[in-house]
């Protein structure tokens, strides 16, 4: 018997047999399905979770004057000291210094009304320099952020949140216009990018859409009066990447203990504070999630294995008779294996184009009906139309290979 | 295989490359019957667990080309046995069996199947049809496994169909036919390969009367026309049918007992 007619032959066992072929192309389609579903919101909660971590900025050190570690049990306010310097800054800035750091921003905020016209806003007025921006991951929506020029010429200017500019501008375009802050007139040059308030970090502001940026010396002459025109009340420190997060923290540390002459790290007269805490939280987060995902993916794809398993077992058990006729006629064992590997391989193909094609249309349908993000694993997907296609075709061949062995009449009497 | 002949044309058979020359069956005496199957000394033993059952002890035999034999004997005698031996669908334990001078015993898998192809047209008690497929896709089967080109398929399905005068009803499932009808598919599916050897496992078992008076007809005429015929049966008044009746008890032979007019001389 030829090659196209042992197709043929294996083709019109799985049309003339309806019912059967289609419950096991439904199985072997369900696997498929479940496993790319599956993996599919697990990787992308995954990438939800890892994106809002990344987010809160993970690779940012806070420096904030003041210990909170004294031994005489005196300690003043949160930041109230004016240990911390632009000068502090700039040398951390220093790439010979701390070459893990990668952006360094001094600040000082307070929280002030801003007047424009008739409307009232009371929010928190940042005072920092342009490296602010690249530090805290922000971008601007309109408009322009503080550059050197205006801290060299203490221009008045500020740069306004999302919901800072809403609030007192309301659809009217910001840039342009002029703000009264602190009673000083000064004038709008951008807007701040909207990040939402669940991706606030740790700073002092609670909400990262309702501040006004205004360059640190146009703060520190106006606004502020602190001891010192030259103090800020904290340093934000971005190291170059979450794993040198420590080294930077190191480098920081010991390059202000030398500035501020201090040579025991107890009566540092600074506090470091880290998102240490964040990242180890975001880690084995992570890390449960990828074992979840590993689980779930691997028990869908047990689950649609065994299905396409049982089914091909079942539907090959119950044609041991019709494997003994056909010895009987004259079919030789090879013959009924490619029959049966012709036959399996039909089902189990279209199953798992059949399951592949459901599995991206839920894919790309599910999304709208519930809040979850799904993200289309290929290895997953490949994964799974192999192993389901290979479980088919083993546990198709294997059976009706054992019956081809069989003698005809222990075949033909087999119920 | 490539052409059709048809059944006792007078044409060599498959039997030709063994030198030997079919005859035609005028319905007088035949001049020379070589021996289509040959046993000697033949047992068949089933191990169930630690029990050995000789479902057959020593039989030896011959059928000659042409003959009509019945097998009888009574359920558990080892007719059953016989036959599935005969049919090549099982292997004897010892003793040599030889089928158109071939010997059986020492044949691999693939040549066992060759010689159920070629050499042996079955009929079973259960029919034992493909309920998926039409009358002339189940009568073509033995054809599909013999290599032979699907319109030629198709040709000889439906000639053999109409032998059995069936040929209404080609395109019926099994299923939609009665038993009798059924059977008849059968028949026409044994002799759709001119085989040299028409084995009928109690054929009428599940008929009624007047199907099963039908297919003792129809291996009646098979048998006329030149056909080897070997029927197995528990029914005496089918036996008789055939031309001589070999008795089967307790796995051994009886003696064999020539009757009827289609009988053979030894």
């Amino acid at each position: 018997m030829n090659v196209l007619e042992t197709f043929r032959t294996g083709l019109e066992a799985v049309v003339s047999h309806r019912l059967r072929s289609a419950l096991t192309v439904l199985g072997i389609m369900i696997g498929i399905t479940a496993v790319i579903l599956t993996v599919g919101l697990g990787e992308g909660a995954q990438q939800q979770v890892s994106s809002q971590i990344s987010a809160l900025g993970s690779n940012l050190l806070t420096v904030t004057p003041g210990s909170t570690t004294s031994s005489e049990g005196i300690r003043g306010g949160f930041g109230s000291a004016s240990t911390l310097t632009v000068g502090d800054a700039t040398a951390l800035s220093s790439r010979v210094v701390a070459p893990d750091i990668n952006a360094v921003a001094p600040a000082t905020t307070v929280s002030d009304s801003l007047v424009a016209g008739t409307t009232n806003w009371t929010t928190t007025v940042v005072g920092t320099d342009p490296s602010w921006l690249t530090v805290r991951g922000r971008s601007m929506t309109e408009g322009r952020f503080i550059a050197d020029h205006d801290l060299a010429t203490r221009a008045d200017v500020v740069v306004l949140g999302a919901t800072t500019a809403q609030e007192l501008f309301g659809f009217r375009d910001p840039v342009g216009q002029t703000v009264d802050v602190a009673g000083q007139p000064m004038s709008v040059i951008g807007v701040l990018n909207t990040v939402g308030s669940s991706s606030s970090s740790s700073s002092t502001s609670s909400n990262p859409d309702d501040q006004a940026i205004v360059p640190l010396t146009t703060a520190s002459a106006l606004l502020f009066g602190g001891s010192s025109r030259n103090s800020v009340s904290q340093i934000l420190v971005q190291a170059t990447s979450a794993g040198t997060l420590s080294a930077a923290y190191q480098e920081a540390d010991a390059e202000l203990l030398s500035l501020h002459g201090i040579t025991t790290a107890a009566s540092a007269d600074f506090t470091i504070t880290s998102e240490q805490q964040v990242l180890s939280t975001a880690t084995s987060v992570d890390k449960t999630l990828t074992v979840l995902l590993g689980g779930v993916a691997g028990i869908s794809l047990l689950v649609g294995g065994i299905g396409v398993m049982n089914i091909m077992l079942v539907s090959v058990t119950e044609r041991i008779r019709e494997i003994g006729l056909r010895k009987a006629l004259g079919a030789t064992p090879r013959v009924i294996r490619r029959q049966f590997l012709v036959e399996a391989s039909v089902l189990g193909s279209v199953g798992g184009i059949l399951g592949a094609g459901l599995g991206l249309l839920g894919a790309a349908i599910l999304p709208h009906f519930i809040s979850d993000k799904i993200t289309i694993s290929p290895v997953a997907t490949v994964g799974a139309i192999v192993i389901a296609i290979g479980i088919g075709i083993a546990f198709g061949v294997y059976p009706a290979s054992r019956a081809a062995r069989l003698a005809p009449i222990d075949a033909l009497r087999s119920e | 295989m490539t052409a059709s002949k048809h059944p006792g044309s007078g044409s060599p058979g498959p039997l030709g490359d063994t030198g030997e020359v079919r005859v035609e069956n005028t319905g007088t005496y035949p001049l020379v019957r070589p021996p289509v199957i040959e046993a000697h000394d033949v047992w068949k033993t089933y191990r169930n667990g630690s029990l050995e059952v000789d479902a057959l002890r020593g039989v030896s035999f011959e059928i000659r080309s042409g003959e009509y034999v019945a097998v009888m004997g009574p359920s558990g005698s080892g007719k059953s046995t016989l036959m599935h031996i005969l049919g090549c669908l099982d292997v004897p334990t010892s003793g040599s069996f030889f089928l158109a001078g071939e010997d059986v015993s020492a044949m691999s898998e693939e040549e066992l199947a060759h010689v159920r192809n070629r050499r042996i047209g079955f009929v079973f008690q259960q029919f034992n049809l493909l309920a998926s497929m039409s009358a002339w896709r189940n009568v073509e089967l033995p054809l599909l496994y013999a290599g032979v080109e699907r319109a030629e398929r198709k040709r000889r399905a439906l000639e053999a169909l109409e032998r059995v005068g069936l040929d209404s009803r080609v395109d019926h499932r099994p299923g939609e036919l009665s038993g009798g009808q059924q059977q008849r598919v059968a028949m026409a599916r044994a002799l759709v390969t001119d085989p040299d050897l028409i084995l009928a496992d109690e054929p009428t078992g599940n008929l009624d009367s007047v199907s099963a008076d039908d297919i003792i007809g129809l291996l009646a005429d098979l048998h006329r026309s030149g056909r080897t015929v070997v029927l197995i049966t528990h029914d005496a008044d089918v036996a008789e049918a055939g031309g001589r009746t070999m008795r089967i008890r307790d796995g051994q032979l009886l003696e064999g007992e020539p009757a009827g007019s289609g009988a053979v001389g030894r």
